[in-house]
């Protein structure tokens, strides 16, 4: 029997490892799968690589992560937002490295890895400092970069509901990078707020087919990362 | 501003609005014209700022602020809203800038400067894709220091990418022969715009010789 259901965030971020690639879901706090980020901090891996569209607010969550030095490198489109302090401040004491890609490149490559598909071509960035060292070509007249599919061994992402094939549903703006961090990655971890049976989510509207997704955790009321930041709290 | 770029919106447009002063756009549409907004973290049919008992902090847009949803909305994840802009399915983009060249290069992303946090967001896959640019901005950085000039000095966002710069003072078109002012403000004459603009602009408004 299929069952991708797993009893605790703890176990479903067990075998990452030191040096691992992990994409982390998320657009600001939406979406932004904390109880699982929480749990790879206490699990302890080191020097990961990290792809996400942030890097987190406050002292929690991924800023969190960043802050407890895991992290030695960041693939992001954009690192700083309201009430983040980690990153800089770590960024600019030349503790973290940061590969920065423009936020539709990011998601391109994020899907054009997990569709097996090595490299692209797009006119996003042409002409500006993020072209630099990258191939170009020319298409109908129009000049384009190439970019490189990103693949990684671990995601991390929260889904509203899903069901124990790893079908999933998300919830409005929060979907944003899930589905295609689900594809990208060898193994996909999902936290979602709801478990229902085989059949209970119509096959019309299922967003992430199960095959895409390793393990499935349920974390019914996930913690608000700005309420947390509001609070002053921090992780752990 | 936001209301002189509202009413360049055509009925049944579908418009992505940037973060700050063009956010300010969708509340002034003409009466009788529909457009629908694009937000290019996943959803398309922004609707109005939500009550304060009804903000979900998982509906929000670009800037990370909280919105509503239209009836006849759709979510979609980050691969398909690119992919809306990249492949030329929104038609309008109405973005701030820092600084805007003569010839319509953006900047808008970063100074520059060595110590400055690097971050892009979606602002360069925007102005890539979409067609028609409008930039929305002060005709002067807070020192009176233009930001209209003959070249960009920060790092580009585009190239040659803006069509047309609402500012307080005027309504700039970038065409091939220069900036041609469309427009001026009310009390403002076409000697203050250029004196306060750091590249030569053309008279193209009603009772100019061009």
């Amino acid at each position: 029997m299929i069952d991708k259901r797993v009893a605790s965030a703890a176990e479903a971020v067990a075998d990452v490892h030191d040096g691992a690639t992990v994409m982390i879901g998320g657009f600001g706090e939406a979406g932004s799968p904390i109880e699982l980020i929480h749990a790879l901090i206490d699990q302890g891996a080191r020097g990961l690589t990290v792809v996400s569209n942030n890097t987190g607010s406050g002292d929690v969550g991924l800023a969190a992560l960043i802050k407890h030095g895991r992290v030695a490198k960041v693939i992001c489109s954009y690192p700083r937002t309201a009430n983040s302090t980690v990153f800089p401040e770590m960024y600019r004491a030349g503790r973290i490295e940061l590969e920065l890609v423009p936020q539709g490149t990011l998601a391109e490559r994020i899907r054009a890895g997990g569709a097996g598909i090595p490299a692209f071509y797009t006119a996003t960035a042409v002409g500006t400092v993020l072209e630099a060292g990258k191939e170009t070509r020319s298409f109908a007249g129009r000049t384009c970069v190439m970019e490189h599919g990103l693949t990684a061994d671990f995601s991390l992402v929260k889904a509203r509901r899903a069901d124990r094939y790893g079908n999933l549903v998300y919830n409005k703006t929060a979907r944003n990078f899930g589905p295609i961090m689900c594809t990208a990655a060898s193994v996909s971890i999902v936290q979602v707020e709801e478990m229902v049976s085989p059949g209970e989510i119509d096959p019309e509207v299922v967003v992430t087919p199960g095959v895409f997704v390793k393990r499935v955790v349920v974390v019914p009321d996930p913690a608000l990362e700005s309420q947390w930041v509001r609070e002053g709290r921090s992780y752990p | 501003m936001a209301r002189q770029v509202a009413r360049d919106i055509p009925d049944g447009a579908y418009v992505n609005l940037g973060i700050g002063l063009p956010e300010l756009v969708a509340q002034y549409l003409p009466e009788g014209r529909e457009a629908i907004y694009h937000v290019e973290n996943g959803l398309l049919g922004m609707g109005p700022d939500p009550a304060p008992d009804a903000v979900d902090s998982e509906l929000i847009n670009a800037g990370k602020k909280p919105v509503t949803a239209i009836p006849g909305a759709a979510y979609f994840h980050h691969a398909d809203s690119f992919a809306m802009i990249r492949g030329r399915h929104i038609d309008i983009c109405v973005l701030g800038a820092m600084q805007v060249a003569m010839n319509g290069d953006l900047a808008n992303w970063s100074t520059g400067e060595p110590d400055a946090i690097p971050a892009v967001g979606g602002a360069m896959d925007l102005v890539a894709g979409i067609r028609t640019i409008y930039v929305l901005t002060q005709h002067t950085t807070r020192d009176g220091e233009p930001k209209i000039l003959e070249r960009c000095t920060y790092p580009l966002t585009g190239r040659a990418c803006v069509d047309r710069i609402y500012t307080d003072l005027a309504v700039i078109d970038v065409t091939s022969r220069g900036l041609v002012v469309r427009q001026m403000a009310p009390g403002v004459g076409f000697e203050e715009v250029q004196r306060r603009t750091g590249a030569p602009l053309f008279p193209g408004f009603a009772g100019s010789a061009a």
